[in-house]
């Protein structure tokens, strides 16, 4: 895991690259002055914001993280088709259930990502990290943390638990080297 | 043949509104209320968006975006108030 | 030709809003009328606005891309706001039915 970047004028790349694209999107237009002005806004903002900023972990592998991406919006689609039948099935076959995945992960920029993919890919939503903290921003206490999540319908636990596990977490361990 | 299906799916955010609106009067707990009300906002979305497609204009994507931020705002404003029973500490 | 992607674009945006909407009415607790949503209303939206943004782009000089904008906001804050409202829930100790599973996994919070 790698706070720093190796810039000292890009403190936050990731964020630089969402404020030029928001610029561009906002203005709708790729024009010559509206590129420039994107620029500077994406290195100025993040330049007077990060010292205000608690420092968060740096994606190091940009081209898994993308991969990952597609991996989840392709996920969001076929698992969003499976909601839509059991929701329009009938509610007494419906199994609901709360069930504890022990997580890996320790620092809370990778816990909040898994937590809005879990939410957002198959019949689960995340609903509470233990141990119940403040902030969770020191990586040297060694505490094992749980994601509660609660599934619509749910089957087999321990097949979810290493579903997450190997398809959302592995990834996101790899992408931020912790 | 797309004035046609634009009117259609009118007709099912037109309902979707209106189950989201029984939800809010019936739903038993506050938390219920607060999700009929976000999932209001974003169908209110779809309703703008779908208007300024019959219009031809794209005048109300602005009204659709900021409608958008304000939503998520406040739901999370709501939320941390049934949470700590107090939005500023 | 392009008028028949942009109205099954529009039409399944509006299916599964309409679904999402059912799912809110019909469950029998919090915590299940929860997944419809934050899950199917917002494919659902997401669908409409590339149909908006390919009907803008067809019909104007130059493509329109910033309904790409709000889809991605939507989806960017669709999990937060649903993890808000399960806290709350959880903090005000609904009821979840009866057949749910590992209810014990819920810890008190303060």
């Amino acid at each position: 895991m790698r706070l720093e970047t190796r810039f000292k004028w890009l403190p936050a790349p990731f964020l630089s690259l969402l404020l030029f694209f928001v610029w561009l999107l906002l203005n709708n237009s790729a024009s010559a002055g509206h590129i420039v002005l994107a620029i500077v806004l994406a290195i100025g903002i993040p330049l007077v914001t990060s010292p205000f900023a608690t420092k968060q972990p740096l994606i190091i592998k940009p081209g898994l993280a993308f991969r990952h991406l597609m991996l989840v919006l392709y996920d969001i689609i076929t698992a969003n088709v499976q909601v839509a039948v059991l929701i329009l099935g009938p509610n007494k076959k419906l199994t609901p259930g709360f069930v504890k995945v022990p997580l890996d992960l320790t620092h809370s920029m990778p816990i909040t990502i898994l937590a809005s993919t879990v939410s957002l890919t198959p019949g689960t939503v995340s609903a509470e990290v233990y141990p119940l903290r403040e902030c969770i921003i020191e990586d040297n206490d060694l505490e094992q943390r749980f994601l509660l999540i609660h599934v619509l319908d749910l089957k087999d636990e321990q097949a979810l638990i290493n579903t997450i596990k190997q398809r959302y977490e592995a990834p996101l361990k790899e992408i931020f080297q912790c | 043949m797309l004035e046609n299906v634009i009117l259609i799916v009118y007709a099912m955010i037109g309902v979707s509104l209106l189950l989201n609106l029984w939800r809010l009067l019936v739903g038993p707990s506050i938390p219920d209320r607060i999700l009929a009300l976000d999932t209001m906002y974003i169908n209110s979305i779809a309703l703008i968006i779908l208007y300024g497609m019959s219009m031809g204009t794209t005048l109300y994507f602005e009204a659709a975006l900021l409608i958008a931020m304000l939503g998520f705002v406040s739901t999370v404003a709501v939320c941390k108030y049934l949470l700590r029973g107090d939005i500023i500490e | 030709m392009i008028e028949l992607i942009i109205s099954i674009l529009l039409l399944i945006g509006g299916a599964f809003v309409l679904v999402g909407s059912i799912g809110l009415v019909k469950m029998p607790d919090f915590f299940m009328r929860l997944h419809g949503p934050t899950k199917a209303t917002t494919l659902g939206m997401a669908s409409l606005l590339i149909a908006a943004m390919i009907f803008f782009s067809t019909k104007q000089a130059g493509v329109s891309v910033n309904e790409i904008l709000i889809s991605l906001f939507l989806l960017l804050t669709a999990p937060i706001s649903g993890y808000m409202m399960i806290k709350s829930a959880i903090h005000h100790k609904l009821d979840s039915i009866e057949r749910t599973k590992g209810t014990e996994n819920i810890e008190d919070d303060v």
